[in-house]
């Protein structure tokens, strides 16, 4: 019969495209989506490289070079892949619960702030000793950005505000809130930056143990990543295997299902922003504390944001959220090291790209069809 | 060659999901303006042999010709385009638009300006052809389900469709819209449209149909058989491979102290319309009281009052002596009052969790299923096995996602959940719709069961055999009040159509004895 057909129309059948819904996505898909994603983006970047001119793989071994080729650059990567970490962190909580909080750039912000009231104001004097300050800085960060993240979460949970436009208007206010402090109470100088810091407020760095484990010797990475990797941990749990988590996802797939089960939605909605926003705060406290030591205008190149990519790339699974944040951390680096700049970033956002488009192959199967 | 070419023909068709075999070489003629009725078990794969005609799935193997012609399709559209179109059990309307939006929704024509008078207008000749009356420029949300499913059948009808595809239509209907639905199908084949029927109601199944073909665990036990030398029974033990009692023994109830007592509820509905008018009721321990009523008259409200899920405006709802108006569904769910609400996959279920996290949405709280914080995956699993087993879930496994189970499937796993949790009290509405005449008979035992067990039961239905057969006590509710209250050995169905119709207990009594 089929052979019949295929006679019957000649040896030449066209074929074409077509998606068909899929019904179930086996486990797998959604990595090999994502590692594919990365994979055609950056094969559409070497594409306008040398379209530009210039040499693919040349730029791609400069980049990688840059990023991970020694200790000394793969330490740089992970002090920035740090606070992606725990933005990105932020993000996938949110996002678990289909709550589109795009504020962590305004919760890194508050966050940042928060730690240096501790030492500005200063809530603590300078001689308080290090863990005790930390901690309180790390307490100040988390509870500034947990309140950014309340104030959109409550509107929403209340009043059924749109989180997206709240939580991204909060960034511009936060964002002047720092620059009114560092230009006025705590500007050094007529700067528009704080004093630095006293050395108890500085993280913990892998250079501070050189004296006894010479290899650390110019190593900057900071205590940051383990509250990175604490906190992914932590998320994991309560996404998989806490009660919570479970009213979480019940909440993100089906609200009436929820309020059926007894879930009080305003609440969890409530404070799934808030641990957001606290997460994001963390990060603020993490970088100023572990690698700025001051308050300054410029403290982020756009982290918040970067997390937003990090938690879709990584399917908002909060170890993938680790991994994808070393790749980013790699090419924010790089973007500082190569020439010109602008090729990493290039590919964050072709990344970005592709991994939304990819999201359709998770949803259809595509066919090649005879017509 | 045959003189006359069936509609359709589908010849060995095999159908498999991770797991399942659904259709296992399964043959299925549609005559040319007949109406053919699908039967079979929940999971039996009756909307899976629908769906592979419809262009949804594509079957491993098998064929299928439309009007004689080999075709195979690759997606509903070429579906369409043969002239066959489907009504799914679950709709796929676009709530915020109107209808005629949803009608023209996805058409090649027209393709830029829409001239949307002319458009209503067209629709409307088409509704006056075949009586589906629907105003075209309502939004689909202000839509009852019986009339969101005529919008589904235009929509099949204005793109040409000479075969229509019907997945449980009547499963949503109130009895005064199956009759009119009943009077369109006949409208419809009379004007040459060839019709596949899915149901579980044998007697609208026998009234309706020309033939049957009757699946099991994926295959067919009966192939156009006719349905003139045929009978209920016959038809139920081929589903279901036995015999089947279609109502139960009821042993004398022995009704305990009040259990559930309303007083004089009143509440809104979604639209802001007053839905309940003072209702007053109340429940013994170990009795069933059925409300019967067609549907949309208060029901799904007062059953939401009940279970703390919406707000009364005033009133009382008494568990135990104790007030619950206004307070929680956790509360409700904490004095043990068991919920089968009316819409499964909008309210009762999370369609992307799997089975066994559905089975935990009541008991997720307390040990063992969950400690301080966690949840114990253990007991999760070993539990929801049992449960599977028990409530008869045709599933490959646990971990299936909900809204791939089959609808009767569903509705069995949120009856699982719901009497797994020891119920002192259960608000089910409608627990047996959309359900095989098998699993049927089961949940008519689990309800006599609890009630021998000493729970107080209200149950919801517009089935009044179901209602006469179950129920210890009747109340008729109409327009968001209680028409009357009587018991079933002393009343007829005809004085319970009077009061579902709005008359009440007094005015009919006092008519019927005035006459005496
Ligand atoms: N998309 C799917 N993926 C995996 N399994 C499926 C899928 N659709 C159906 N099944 C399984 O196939 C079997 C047949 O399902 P189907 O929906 O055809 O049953 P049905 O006869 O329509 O039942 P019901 O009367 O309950 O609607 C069931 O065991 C169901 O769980
Ligand atoms: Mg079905």
């Amino acid at each position: 019969m089929a052979t019949n057909d295929t006679l019957a129309k000649g040896f030449r059948p066209t074929y074409s495209l077509r998606l068909e819904r899929r019904l179930t996505t086996p486990k797998w898909l959604p990595v090999a989506t994502s590692v594919g994603a990365v994979v055609v983006a950056l094969i559409v970047g070497a594409l306008l490289i040398y379209l530009g001119g210039g040499h693919p793989l040349a730029a791609y071994q400069h980049i990688l070079e840059a990023a991970f080729g020694s200790v000394g650059v793969f330490n740089d990567t992970l002090v920035k892949a740090t606070p992606l970490i725990l933005v990105g962190l932020a993000c996938a909580l949110a996002f678990r619960m289909r709550l589109w909080n795009i504020g962590a750039e305004g919760q890194f912000f508050m966050g940042a702030w928060g730690a240096s009231a501790v030492v500005l104001l200063p809530l603590l004097p300078a001689t308080t000793p290090k863990p005790l300050m930390l901690l309180a800085m790390a307490l100040a960060g988390f509870l500034c950005g947990a309140l950014w993240g309340f104030i959109p979460g409550y509107l929403k949970a209340k009043l059924n505000v749109n989180e997206v436009v709240t939580t991204l208007m909060m960034n511009y206010i936060a964002t002047s809130w720092v620059l009114f402090w560092v230009f006025g109470a705590w500007s050094e100088g007529g700067f528009q930056m704080s004093r630095m810091f006293p050395r108890t407020a500085w993280m913990p760095r892998l250079l501070d143990y050189a004296k006894s484990i010479p290899a650390f010797g110019g190593l900057t990475l900071h205590g940051g990543i383990l509250l990175g990797l604490i906190a992914a941990t932590i998320v994991w749990f309560i996404v998989s295997r806490s009660k919570w988590g479970y009213e979480i996802r019940l909440i993100g797939d089906n609200p009436r299902a929820a309020h059926y089960a007894g879930i009080n939605i305003v609440r969890n909605t409530v404070l799934v922003m808030m641990l957001s926003g606290g997460l994001a705060g963390l990060a603020g406290m993490s970088e100023i504390s572990g690698v700025v030591h001051r308050l300054q205008g410029a403290i982020s190149p756009g982290y918040g944001f970067t997390g937003i990519i990090v938690a879709w790339l990584a399917k908002l699974n909060p170890f993938a959220v680790v991994l994808v944040s070393v790749l980013f951390g790699g090419l924010i680096l790089a973007g500082r090291e190569i020439q010109p700049s602008g090729i990493p970033r290039m590919l964050q956002g072709i990344i970005l790209f592709c991994v939304i488009a990819s999201d359709v192959l998770l949803r259809y199967r595509v066919r090649l069809v005879r017509s | 060659m045959p003189q006359i070419v069936n509609a359709v023909e589908m010849r060995g068709i095999v159908k498999r999901f991770p797991g399942v075999l659904a259709n296992d070489h399964v043959d299925f003629d549609l005559c040319q303006g007949e109406v053919h009725a699908l039967l079979g078990e929940n999971g039996a794969g009756k909307s899976t042999l629908m769906n592979v005609l419809a262009g949804l799935y594509k079957p491993e193997e098998g064929a299928i010709s439309v009007e004689g012609k080999r075709v195979s399709f690759n997606s509903p559209r070429d579906a369409i385009a043969a002239g066959l179109g489907m009504v799914h059990q679950h709709f796929m309307l676009v709530p915020s638009q109107t209808v005629t939006e949803n009608i023209i929704l996805g058409l090649e024509a027209p393709r830029f300006v829409l001239n949307m008078a002319e458009l209503d207008k067209k629709i409307l000749a088409l509704q006056e052809q075949y009586g589906l009356r629907v105003d075209p420029k309502a939004k689909i949300w202000q839509l009852s389900v019986g009339e969101q499913q005529r919008v589904e059948i235009l929509k099949m009808l204005y793109r040409g469709a000479r075969v229509l595809i019907l997945d449980e239509p009547t499963a949503v209907l109130t009895p005064q819209e199956i009759k009119e639905f009943i009077a369109t199908l006949k409208g419809m084949v009379a004007s040459g449209h060839s019709i596949v029927f899915i149901s579980h109601k044998l007697d609208e199944v026998l009234a309706i149909a020309n033939r049957v073909t009757v699946l099991r665990h994926g295959r067919a036990t009966a192939s156009g058989v006719s349905t003139a030398g045929t009978t209920k029974r016959k038809l139920a033990e081929l589903m279901v491979g036995r015999d089947v009692i279609f109502f139960l023994e009821k042993p004398p109830a022995t009704p305990g102290p009040v259990v559930l007592d309303l007083q004089d509820l009143k509440a809104e509905n979604d639209r802001g319309l007053q839905a309940l008018k003072g209702v007053s009721l109340q429940v013994r321990a170990g009795e069933i009281l059925g409300i019967a009523g067609v549907a949309g008259n208060g029901q799904s409200e007062l059953a939401q009052v009940i279970t703390g899920m919406r707000k009364a405006l005033s009133g009382h709802v008494r568990v135990n002596g104790e007030d619950v108006v206004n307070r929680s569904p956790r509360v409700a769910i904490n004095r043990q009052v068991a919920h089968v609400p009316e819409d499964r996959n909008g309210v009762g279920s999370a369609p992307s969790l799997s089975l066994a996290e559905n089975l935990i949405m009541k008991s997720y709280r307390k040990a063992p299923v969950g400690s301080r914080l966690a949840l114990n995956r253990s007991v999760i699993r070993k539990q929801a096995e049992e449960l599977k087993t028990a409530f008869d879930i045709a599933a490959p496994n646990i971990d299936v996602q909900a809204r791939l189970l089959s609808g009767g499937n569903l509705q069995k796993a949120i009856l699982a959940r719901e009497m797994s949790a020891e119920p002192k009290i259960i608000v089910a509405v409608q627990p047996t719709r959309g359900l095989d005449v098998g699993a049927i008979e089961a949940v008519q035992r689990v309800l006599l069961d609890e009630r021998a067990r000493g729970t107080a039961i209200l149950l919801f239905s517009e089935e009044l055999e179901e209602v006469m057969a179950l129920s210890d006590r009747i109340a008729v509710i109409y327009e968001g009040q209680i028409m009357g209250e009587v018991k079933p050995e002393e009343t007829t169905l005809e004085q319970i159509g009077l009061m579902m119709a709005g008359q009440r207990l007094e005015n009919i009594r006092g008519e019927t004895d005035g006459h005496e």
